[in-house]
Parts: C-alpha cells; sequence; structure tokens
C-alpha cells in the first residue's frame, strides 16, 4: 500500500475565515428559525462575529512565518493579508451596522443578507492571503457569487434585479478572463504557486519566446481590473452600483475593490517583479484611463449613487498610480488608501441610506436641497465625508492621495501624479455640487421621514473617526502599511 | 513529453470514429420507410400533446439546482470511501466538515420549504 502524504494543516493560518464561516453558517440556521421581527438580531450577532475574527486577525499580526503558513503553501496569512482582512472587517462592519435601517425601510426584510455579507467577507479574505492561484481564484469565486445575490437582493425591486443579473453575467465573463490567464501562467510556467511562478521566471527569463506567459498576465490583469473597476472594464460599475441595495453599494465600493487589489498586488508584485519595467507601462495607461473616465463621467450625473459609482472608479484610478510606481511607498499608499476610503464611502453611503425613500427613492443630487437647514448636524458630517473624497486636508482622503502620488514621482513618474492632481481638481466640482444642494439652495421637503437609529450612529460616528483621525495624526496606520508590506 | 498523451488522441479519435461509423453506417445500409407515427417527436412514447415552448415553473430550477448539489456530495463521498482506510481520521474529519457544512444548506432548504411542491 503507496503511502499518503496528509498534509499538514495549520488552522492558525486560516483562523479568521475559519471563524467568520461558521458564524456566517449559524446565523443561515438561526435564520430559518426566527420570526421576521426578530431578524435584527441576526446582525448584532454577525457584528459580534466581526469583532471576533477581528481579535484572532490583530492576534496574527507579526506571527512567526512557521505559523503563517498552511496547506502546501498556498495560504500564506502575513502581515499584508492581515492588514486587508482588517480592511475588509472594518468594511463589513459599517456595512452591516446601516443594514437593518434600510431592510426596514424596502420592507425586504430577509435576515440571510448578514451571512451573505459575511461569506463574502471570508471570501475577500481567502483572496488577499492566497499565494497559489487557485486560492485566489477560489476566494474571488466565494466573495463574487454572494455578491451577486446582494446586488440583486431587494427582489421587488426592479433595478436591483438588473444589477444582480448584469453584475452576475458580466462578473462571469470576467471571470472567465481571470482564469483563462491562469491556465495559460500555468502552462507557462509549470505551477500556479506564486512564488514557483517568480522563481520560473527568474530563471528563465520572460518576453523573449514566452508569448503564453505575457498573454496570460495580460488576461490576469483584464480580470483583475474588472474587479476593481479600471476603465475600461468599468462598464458594470454604474448601473450595478446604482440597482444594488444602498448599503451593499457600500459594501461593494469598499470591501471587494480592496480584495481585487490585494490579489493583483499579490499577483503582480510578488510573481512578476522582475518585470516591472513591463507592465508598470500598462498600468500608467489604465491608471490614467481610469481616473480621467471615472471624474469626467461623473460630473454629469444626478443620481447620487451613480455619482458616487463613478466615483468609485476614479478612487481605483488613484489607488492603481500607487500600483504604477511599484515602489514601496506606492504599496503602502494603496493599502492606507483603501482602508480609509472604506471609511469615507461607507460613512456617506450611511447618510445616503438615511436620506433615501422606500423603493430607493430620493437619492437624487437635487433631492438634498436644504438638506443643511433641516439636519445641521448630518449636512456636516456628509460634507466631511465628501471633502475626504474629494481629497482635501485635513482628511484622510488628503493624506492618502498625497502618499500616492509622491510614491508616483519617486518613482519618476511626474505626469502620471499631475494627471492624478488635475482629476483630482476635477472632482472637487461633482462633490461640490452636493454640498451647494445641502448648503445653498432652498429646502422642497421637509425630511421628517428621516429618522436616526443608534446602529447608524454607530456607524458614522467611526467613519468619521476613520477619516478624521488619520487625516490629522496618519503615522500610525501609515507605519502599519509599511510594515504590512515589508516582508 | 507530449507523447505520454498519444493514448488518449488516440481513445479520442477512436470514439469520434465510432460514433461517427456507427451513424453513417445506418444511414447507408438501413432500411427507410418513414411513416407519420415514426416521425413524429419522441416523448417517453406517448402521444406529443402541445408545443414544446411553454413556461416552466421556478420550482422545477430549484429542484434541478439542489439535485446537482447533494448529487455532487454523492460523487465526492465515493472516491473517499474508497480510499477510507488509507485517509483514515483525516479523511474522516474532513468529510465531517464537507457533509456538515452541505446539511446547514439541506436544513436551511427543508425549514424555507423548498422541498414542498405546493
Amino acid at each position: 500500500m503507496e503511502t499518503f502524504a496528509i498534509p499538514a494543516i495549520n488552522v492558525a493560518a486560516i483562523m479568521p475565515e475559519t471563524i467568520l464561516s461558521v458564524i456566517a453558517m449559524a446565523l443561515l440556521l438561526l435564520n430559518v428559525f426566527v420570526k421576521s421581527e426578530q431578524k435584527a438580531y441576526l446582525g448584532y450577532l454577525s457584528l459580534i462575529g466581526i469583532v471576533v475574527t477581528f481579535v484572532s486577525v490583530v492576534t496574527g499580526w507579526n506571527a512567526p512565518a512557521s505559523m503563517q503558513t498552511a496547506f502546501n503553501g498556498s495560504v500564506l496569512q502575513d502581515n499584508f493579508a492581515l492588514f486587508f482582512k482588517g480592511i475588509f472587517l472594518v468594511s463589513s462592519f459599517l456595512t452591516i451596522l446601516i443594514t437593518d435601517q434600510y431592510l426596514q425601510r424596502e420592507e425586504c426584510n430577509h435576515g440571510e443578507i448578514y451571512p451573505l455579507i459575511l461569506l463574502a467577507t471570508a471570501g475577500m479574505m481567502l483572496m488577499a492571503s492566497g499565494t497559489d492561484l487557485m486560492t485566489i481564484f477560489l476566494g474571488l469565486e466565494v466573495l463574487s457569487v454572494s455578491l451577486y445575490v446582494l446586488a440583486g437582493f431587494n427582489r421587488e425591486n426592479l433595478k436591483s434585479n438588473e444589477a444582480g443579473l448584469k453584475y452576475f453575467l458580466l462578473g462571469a465573463f470576467s471571470t472567465g478572463f481571470l482564469l483563462y490567464g491562469m491556465a495559460l501562467t500555468y502552462g507557462a510556467t509549470g505551477s500556479t504557486k506564486i512564488a514557483a511562478i517568480a522563481t520560473f521566471i527568474a530563471q528563465n527569463g520572460y518576453v523573449t519566446g514566452n508569448p503564453m506567459l505575457v498573454v496570460g498576465m495580460l488576461l490576469m490583469g483584464v480580470g483583475f481590473s474588472f474587479k476593481v473597476a479600471a476603465a475600461p472594464f468599468h462598464m458594470w460599475t454604474p448601473d450595478v452600483y446604482e440597482g444594488a441595495p444602498t448599503p451593499i453599494t457600500a459594501f461593494m465600493s469598499a470591501g471587494p475593490k480592496a480584495a481585487g487589489f490585494a490579489g493583483f498586488l499579490r499577483v503582480f508584485l510578488f510573481a512578476v517583479p522582475a518585470l516591472k519595467a513591463d507592465w508598470s507601462a500598462l498600468l500608467w495607461i489604465l491608471a490614467v484611463l481610469t481616473m480621467s473616465v471615472g471624474n469626467i463621467i461623473a460630473l454629469s450625473q444626478d443620481n447620487i449613487k451613480r455619482m458616487l459609482a463613478y466615483s468609485s472608479i476614479a478612487h481605483a484610478g488613484y489607488a492603481l498610480v500607487g500600483f504604477a510606481a511599484g515602489n514601496a511607498e506606492g504599496t503602502a499608499g494603496i493599502l492606507f488608501y483603501m482602508l480609509t476610503y472604506a471609511f469615507m464611502n461607507i460613512g456617506a453611503f450611511a447618510i445616503i441610506v438615511l436620506v433615501g425613500k422606500k423603493g430607493e427613492a430620493n437619492s437624487n443630487v437635487s433631492d438634498y436641497a436644504g438638506f443643511a437647514s433641516k439636519h445641521p448636524v448630518l449636512a456636516v458630517v456628509m460634507a466631511i465625508f465628501l471633502f475626504s473624497l474629494a481629497g482635501m486636508p485635513p482628511t484622510a482622503g488628503f493624506i492618502g492621495k498625497f502618499y500616492l502620488f509622491s510614491a508616483a514621482i519617486k518613482s519618476g513618474y511626474v505626469w502620471l501624479a499631475i494627471i492624478g492632481v488635475l482629476n483630482s481638481a476635477v472632482s472637487v466640482y461633482y462633490y461640490l455640487r452636493v454640498m451647494v444642494f445641502m448648503y445653498m439652495k432652498a429646502p422642497e421637503e421637509e425630511f421628517d421621514w428621516l429618522k436616526v437609529t443608534p446602529p447608524i450612529v454607530v456607524s458614522i460616528l467611526l467613519s468619521l473617526a476613520g477619516v478624521l483621525i488619520p487625516g490629522v495624526i496618519p503615522g500610525y496606520l501609515l507605519s502599519l502599511a509599511q510594515r504590512a508590506i515589508s516582508m | 513529453m507530449l507523447g505520454a498523451y498519444l493514448p488518449i488522441l488516440l481513445l479520442v479519435v477512436i470514439a469520434i470514429c465510432f460514433g461517427l461509423g456507427a451513424m453513417v453506417f445506418s444511414a447507408l445500409v438501413g432500411p427507410k420507410k418513414p411513416s407519420a407515427l415514426k416521425l413524429a417527436p419522441y416523448e417517453c412514447g406517448c402521444e406529443p400533446v402541445g408545443s414544446a415552448r411553454e413556461r416552466f415553473s421556478v420550482k422545477f430550477y430549484l429542484i434541478a439546482m439542489m439535485f446537482i448539489l447533494f448529487d455532487i456530495e454523492a460523487v465526492f463521498m465515493y472516491p473517499w470511501s474508497i480510499l477510507f482506510k488509507k485517509l483514515g481520521m483525516f479523511g474522516l474529519v474532513e468529510m465531517g466538515v464537507f457533509i456538515a457544512i452541505l446539511l446547514v444548506g439541506y436544513i436551511y432548504v427543508w425549514k424555507k420549504g423548498a422541498l414542498e411542491w405546493e
């Protein structure tokens, strides 16, 4: 009888994913046994689950190398992965806080939304710690399938259905690109392990006589660009973000985008660092296109969710600037930016949930007319989030952009930084437009349907802290991001 | 290296030839005496009723989806049961986790009433 080698299982390296999945399944079971008016408790339970998972993420920080790898080196929970896991947990925590009120308003009180968000988060975490193309793909699929359902969660709403179907069809298509790229890369290098691919390239070179690898890398780039919504692969974003339930839009723009970058960075920065010169040029074009397309089309949007969808495309472009720079500052900048972007974007969406009415009504920019005179505090908060999105000091948005653009200059991409700053200036127009409506127009409505519940307040306060504290004293978070990428 | 795959290629070629050969041979040699009954679309031996282009209840899709899920579960159990002794405790625990996950889905589906037709 031949011997069967049982792979060493290191549960510590997949602890966060395990905890989150178990809790998600427990919630799924619980969901069918509780009454519909008790569904909000599922939300609180999932919040507890996220906190527990967060603790396990924090305890894994700086763990010894032997504790980090598992499953024959296809999972690596290093500081890089842990930082991203922190981002994902923050975004799902903030999202779940604003979900319950939205579900009540839309009379769509199905408890499945919480397990789905948790499973999507588990998928993102697996994607961040995957060091095998297959693990990354597996994480991406767990994330995507949950998101397809979440996008169409408001099933009485036609636009939500459209969003779900569109996201599913285009997402499946892009997954095909990614998988095809992975298959070609595997064919060219003989391994799906990122480390082995890196070794192969270091030994055999890349472009010369190996077009299969080039095509494979390109196709993988297309797949990841779709997931982070980079132009010209951004077409799905506006429709899906507009149609999806508002909390889910907030979630999608923060967590999965960061997950896309985690996979993107892992593959390109760690597998093919020797060829930076080749893909940097491509990323340069991708970054410029993404920033410009996002910002220019956002100028003419009237629906605020659609506007923030284009703005999220633009923000992916800013992050790509750091990616194109390809140095340590750029990578740390992406980590910092993704975290603070989660705070400011979900914060802004929390206000949109408050202002909106049943059936996703009241989500035009003009509906915010006179908001400041009726709800001055909420208006100030919204203004802070919008200022941060526009990149004004003293908010985290400014520090993040400053860091990304200075990384580009350090790598010699002066023009890229200039285009980035110009784009940032363009974006101020559409963020300010919301503020003009809030502060300078006479109110058309009383905003009397608006009810502020404690979970939303907590979400907004946390987001405010996440926007203002790193904006004033960025040192701690920045050094955390730097330590995350130094391995 | 590619030579190792030659038997597979041969198998594919033989399979194609076998299928095509049977069709061509029966088309050339077989007697053809068509009648109205013989040309009618085959529907489990019954007389065909109505058009085939009808809307189906979504329940069929639900059942089909669940069938695939639990079918795959059963498919995974076969190789496991063959290697059961070799895999030992490790295999048992892994399979337990796998079945537990599917069990959660089963209970969920059951309580949601997706198994009831009406």
